[in-house]
This record gives C-alpha cells, structure tokens and sequence, in this order.
C-alpha cells in the first residue's frame, strides 16, 4: 500500500470538522467523570474540612459515618467514600480515600507501606481488566489521582516522616503538599516555611505534582512554573460562614479578625481549588493515566515475562502422563 | 468573586450571581479541560471507500472533504486492468478547521468488483483490516503505548450502482464478509441518473434486502428521551433516509446566482450541496458533524473488542495444544488472587484437567490404532 500526504490548506467552503468537539462533550458529559483523591496526614491537620471545602458539601468520611468516632486508630487504615455530585449538567464520582492512623502513633516506621499498597492495588485492578477477554466498555477507575499530603504548620522545614512518605509515594502517584491549618503562621514565616520546605524537596529528589518532567509544551511548563514556585500552598478550611463587609464569607472567627478561606489575601485555599478542581483535574487524571499506570504496567509485565520464562511452563501433560505444575493458568 | 493574584486560572470564571458563586465549586470546567487538551492532540479519523470503478467514489471523497486528493491519478484502461488485483492504497490529509486538527486517513480500493471473476475479491479488505486491528492489538499490548497510531478502519462506504435493481450477489457478499470488522454505510452511488421516485423504490428494495440476508450496517445511535422534537425529527428522518442517494462532484458551477458544486447537464443543474437534489449534505453531516466520533467508538468498543477477545480465544488454545509456544501478549502469573480469580483458576483448572483427559485418551487410541 501506498501512502500520500498532503496538506489540506485551502478549502473551498467549511466542513464543520470542529462538530466532533462537541460530539465527545456530548458523550463524556453523558457518561461522568471519576475522581479519586486521597489525604494523608496525621490527626487533627484539617483533612476533613478541606476535603469539605474544597467541594463545598460533606464528602468526607467524618460527615458520613453515622457513628464516626474521634479516635486514633492502632493502625493505618484506608476508607475511602464516594459521592455523585452534580454541577451544571456535568456528573461527577467524587471518591475521598481517607488514610487514619497515619503519623499519629509513637512509632511510626513503615506506616506509608498500607498506602503504597493501596495505590498500587488500584492500578493491578485496572491491569486486570484491561488484559481481560471480555473487558469492560469503560473501565472502573478507582486508581488514585490525586494524594494531597498535610504538612503541620511548624515554620521550620519537612520532617523525616513527610520525607519517607513523599519519597516513596511521589514515584506512584501525584503528590499535592498543602501547609495545614496555616493561619498560625504570618505572611514572612510563610513564605520562608515554603522556601525551606522547597529546598528540602529538591535535596531529596522528590518531584510534587505537577512535575516539570511531564509539561508538554512551553505554555503549559510557564503556566506550571509559576505553580511550581507557590507551592506548597497554605490552607485553611472551614464549613462557617460569616458576615464581612456585608457579605457571607467562609471563614474562621477569632477575637483578632476574621481569616476569610476564599480570601488570596489571607490563605491559599483558593489557588488550591482552582489548581485541584477549576484548570488541572483532567490533567492529574491524564497523569496517573499515562504516567503512573504504565510505569506500574511496565513492571508488572516485566515481572510476569520474568515469570513464566523462569518456571519453563508446559500446559499439558508429557507425553508419559505426568503433568508440569500449571501456573500459567491466569488466562483471566 | 474570588480574584486570584498571584495565579491565574486557565479557565476564566464567569462572574454570576454572588448566591450561586457562593456554591460553584468548579468541576463545571472538566469538559473544557478535556476539550483544551483534545483540540491540543487533535482527532483522526480513517475511512475506507469501496465499490467497482467508476462509481464516483474519488469524486464523492473530494467532495465531503473539500479537498484534491486524485489530482494526478491515471486511469488505466480494460486491458491493463484484466490482471489487477485489488490494491489497498492510503491516502492521508492534514485538515484544521478553527483550531481543530483532523489527521483523515482515505483507504482506497482500486481494482475490487473489476475484474471478469470476482470471487474473494474481498479478501484483500478484510486482510487490511485485520492487519490494523492485530497492529493495533500488538500496539495496546506492548510495553510501550506512549505513541500508538490507530490506523483502524472507523468506516467504510461501500458505493451500490444504481443501475440494477437491488443488491447484486457481489454486494451481498462483500457486506457480510465486513460487517462484523468494520462500519459498513451503504450509498447509491451517481444518484442523478434516477428520478425521486426510482429513487425511493430501489432504497426500498435494498433495506429490505438488508434485512432479508441479514448483513448489519452501521446503526445509528437512538435520540436521548430528553433532546427537544426538533431534533428527534431531524434523527428520524435520518434514518428512514438510509441507504443515501449520493452525487459528487469536483467542479464547481453557477446555479442560481451561486456557485456552487455541481454536474452542469443541458437538461439542468445537479447541485451536490441541495437537499432534494441528493442527500449528499446528510451523509456529510452524519460522518462529520454528528456521528464521526460515535463511528470511532463503535469501531474500539465492538469491532475491534470482537477481534481482541477472538484473537486470545485463538492464542490460549493454541497454548493448549502446543507447549513450546510463547505467548505475545500479557499473560499475568497471580500472585496476589482474590476471590474471583480464584473461582475462575478452579474452573480452569478443571477445564485443562479434562482437556488433558481427553488428550491422554486420544493418544492412547492413535497408540492401539497403530499397533
């Protein structure tokens, strides 16, 4: 066969391609979207409220669990909860994978090692379905896109245990670092608390969301440029409104002042939602799609091909009737 | 309104009521996320045209997409085509039209229904075909899917003469043989040598026997309960249309103070754009401005998934029964089984147990045979 290219510049009249645009809003508005978002960060940091925040309802676990307790758990365990939420006309599985336990015990060596395991599950559970025969028409998605790590507003730098998660989970997943409950913190400690914890993210190679590796083009790397150098963003987040300047505003009330959340003024928590929700949502989802997942794809089918040529499997008996041990019966 | 200082949105917030910005979270932009990134990436679309020459298809293609594509082609007479073959010839256009790129990929058949004996003249299409779908498969399979081409076939119009009464045997066999691998839309071919009435007679025929030999053309996808009746009229009126009566043409003319695409006749003018001329604007409109994207899902969500799963149906047996051979594709060993993977492991088990059964006793009788 032969192929010719030609480039079609001038045509008489409109072929009406840019229709096909609005052929696939149509269907992916039809369908939904997923997303999945993990937090992790010990007790305490405000987790649950942001997570209500950001959404503007009560999709944590605290506001859902009928008979949620306020205790440190022994270990750490994964919940996650899912909501159908609705904006617009556009439908959305919101999925919060909450992770309690984490960082909150006297010794907590390995305690990532139930999240690693977590995300990675995902991803094989994806895996699967994809090798399978008859597969799915659209795949389940509850791999995580999303893990948004709480730092405690200390004003010094990243402690050990916020270095051994983010180093290890930063390899599997988009990690987004936000300074918790930053309204003890002033403008100056602030912005010094950032510079430093910056400094200890690149001393131990570890590469946030949105990684400058992945930026597909120059407008896209300014654009997330300038994110790279506001993060990690300081947030505060409440449920409260109250009355400013004659407007209701989320915000905390304290004896010096208001600290109005929606305010760029005050905190971050703005630049947070609009990263997370209002411009980068597909592309974390496209990220743990296209990166992530084939990296763990990758190495499981190294692995297995590493497998089955090791083992020398035969599926059938020999001819003297003695039959290998068949372990290459995952014809899924 | 929140006012960001220091970052800018990529998607500018409308300033609304302050009651419902108070409640906008925000995810309201997904679609125009997917949409920035979509016309960043731009679309493709492969179409394939078959039916005997002559037809009009080069034509017909020239005119859906505007464009040239045939310009220095030479037609070769009777005799140089006694020996030909059907070929597969590719033909690709780059198209942006407002920001949005289409990469158009045009299979042409040359050759095929040409010859004096026609039989399997189909093979070498449905072979292509194959051929991009086990590409494609090898491609999806592989370690790395970075930058996969799809090259599968989204549609293939299969041009009917409108000389005859219905469909001939050739077309009835060509559609069979391709309507489980590919979108097959048929079209009356040089509609302006029938009047509305012959028309509408032979379409009859036709649907009628597509139904009788039970070939499965490219269905349209039903109206949502809730679009408005505007729409459902125009859908419905779509569908009864089917298959279209189509004209081409790669001249333009002047017909009623315009210009416009056309055949100039002394009788009259036959313009390609006007409705109740031909319904070549319908067929334009289906395949470009309504369903393209719908032809592409169907092509990866049945046709190609019917290949897939008979392609590993294909390769586990044959690992059944040879044991020396590798398997190309990504077989998982467990390590971590849950549940149902242990129920289907069980049940595969004890399938291979009885294959190897049977196999034992089947080689114990060619052993007794021989003896």
């Amino acid at each position: 066969s032969s192929i010719h290219c030609i480039r079609g510049t001038d045509l008489f009249g409109y072929i009406g391609i840019e229709a096909v645009l609005d052929q696939m809003r149509c269907k992916t508005m039809k369908a939904g979207f997923e997303f999945n978002i993990m937090v992790v960060g010990q007790s305490g940091l405000g987790k649950s409220t942001l997570v209500n925040t950001l959404f503007k309802s009560k999709v944590s676990r605290k506001s859902c669990a009928p008979d949620y307790e306020e205790k440190i758990s022994k270990t750490v365990k994964l919940h996650s909860v899912s909501h159908l939420i609705e904006e617009k006309g556009v439908k959305m599985k919101l999925t919060v994978i909450d992770t309690p336990g984490f960082g909150d015990q006297i010794n907590n060596d390995n305690c990532w090692e139930p999240i690693v395991k977590y995300v990675n599950e995902q991803y094989e559970k994806y895996l699967r379905e994809e090798l399978h025969i008859n597969r799915k028409r659209r795949i389940p998605d509850t791999r995580v896109h999303c893990c948004i790590y709480f730092i405690p507003a200390t004003g010094h730098r990243l402690r050990p245990i916020d270095v051994e998660f983010m180093k290890r989970l930063g390899k599997i997943v988009s990690i987004v670092p936000v300074i918790a409950k930053a309204d003890t913190l002033t403008i100056e400690e602030r912005q010094e608390f950032k510079e430093r914890i910056r400094q200890d993210l690149a001393a131990n190679g570890i590469h946030v969301y949105p990684q400058r590796e992945y930026d597909e083009d120059p407008e896209e790397r300014i654009l997330n440029n300038r994110i790279r150098e506001n993060i990690p963003f300081a947030v505060v987040g409440t449920d409260k409104e109250h009355q400013v300047n004659g407007n209701k505003v989320l915000g905390r009330k304290t004896k010096w002042g208001i600290i109005e959340v929606e305010n760029v003024a005050h905190c971050e928590f703005a630049n947070l939602r609009d990263l997370l929700i209002r411009s980068h949502l597909q592309d974390l989802k496209d990220v743990t799609h296209n990166i992530h997942y084939e990296t763990y794809r990758v190495r499981r089918l190294n692995e297995s091909n590493l497998n089955f040529s090791e083992l020398g499997l035969s599926a059938v008996p020999l001819e003297n009737g003695t039959a290998d041990k068949c372990e290459s019966d995952s014809h899924l | 309104m929140t006012s960001n200082i220091r970052y800018k949105s990529r998607i500018p917030v409308k300033t609304e009521d302050s009651t419902e910005e108070k409640q906008y979270v925000g995810f309201a932009t997904l679609p125009n996320q997917v949409h920035r990134k979509s016309v960043k990436k731009g679309f493709d679309f492969t179409l394939m045209v078959a039916g005997e020459s002559g037809m009009g298809k080069s034509t017909l293609v020239n005119s859906l997409f505007l464009t040239d594509l045939y310009k220095d082609r030479k037609l070769l007479n009777a005799e140089e085509r006694i020996n030909q073959t059907v070929e597969i010839i590719k033909h690709t256009v780059d198209i942006e039209e407002k920001g949005v790129k289409l990469k158009l990929t045009i299979v042409d058949t040359p050759g095929f229904g040409d010859a004096v004996n026609n039989n399997q003249c189909w093979k070498p299409i449905t072979d292509y075909i194959d051929q991009q779908f086990e590409q494609y498969f090898r491609d999806e399979s592989g370690l790395n899917r970075k930058n996969i081409q799809d090259n599968r076939v989204h549609c293939c119009l299969y041009f009917i003469p409108p000389f005859g009464h219905g469909l001939r045997p050739v077309d009835v066999e060509f559609m069979k043989a391709l309507h489980e691998k590919v979108n097959i839309i048929p079209l009356i071919a040089k509609a302006d040598c029938l009047t509305p009435n012959e028309i509408k007679k032979l379409k009859d025929r036709i649907r009628e026997e597509i139904d009788k030999f039970g070939i499965k053309v490219y269905q349209f996808p039903e109206c949502d309960s809730d679009e408005d009746e505007e729409f459902k009229q125009l859908d419905k009126e779509l569908k009864e249309c089917t298959p279209f009566a189509v004209i081409g043409s790669n001249t333009v003319v002047e017909a009623r103070g315009q210009r416009v695409r056309g055949r100039l006749y002394p009788w009259g003018i036959v313009e390609v754009e006007n409705q109740s001329h031909c319904d070549f604007v319908k067929l334009r409109n289906m395949l470009i401005r309504s369903h393209m994207h719908d032809l592409k899902d169907v092509t990866c969500d049945v046709h190609y998934e019917n290949y897939r799963a008979q392609c590993i149906q294909e390769m586990t047996s044959k690992l059944a029964q040879d044991n020396r051979m590798e398997s190309p594709i990504p077989i998982l060993p467990l390590s971590t089984p849950d549940v149902d993977t242990e129920k289907l492991i069980k049940m595969k088990d004890e399938e291979l147990k009885r294959m190897q059964e049977m196999l034992t006793k089947m080689q114990q009788q060619m052993h007794d045979k021989d003896q």
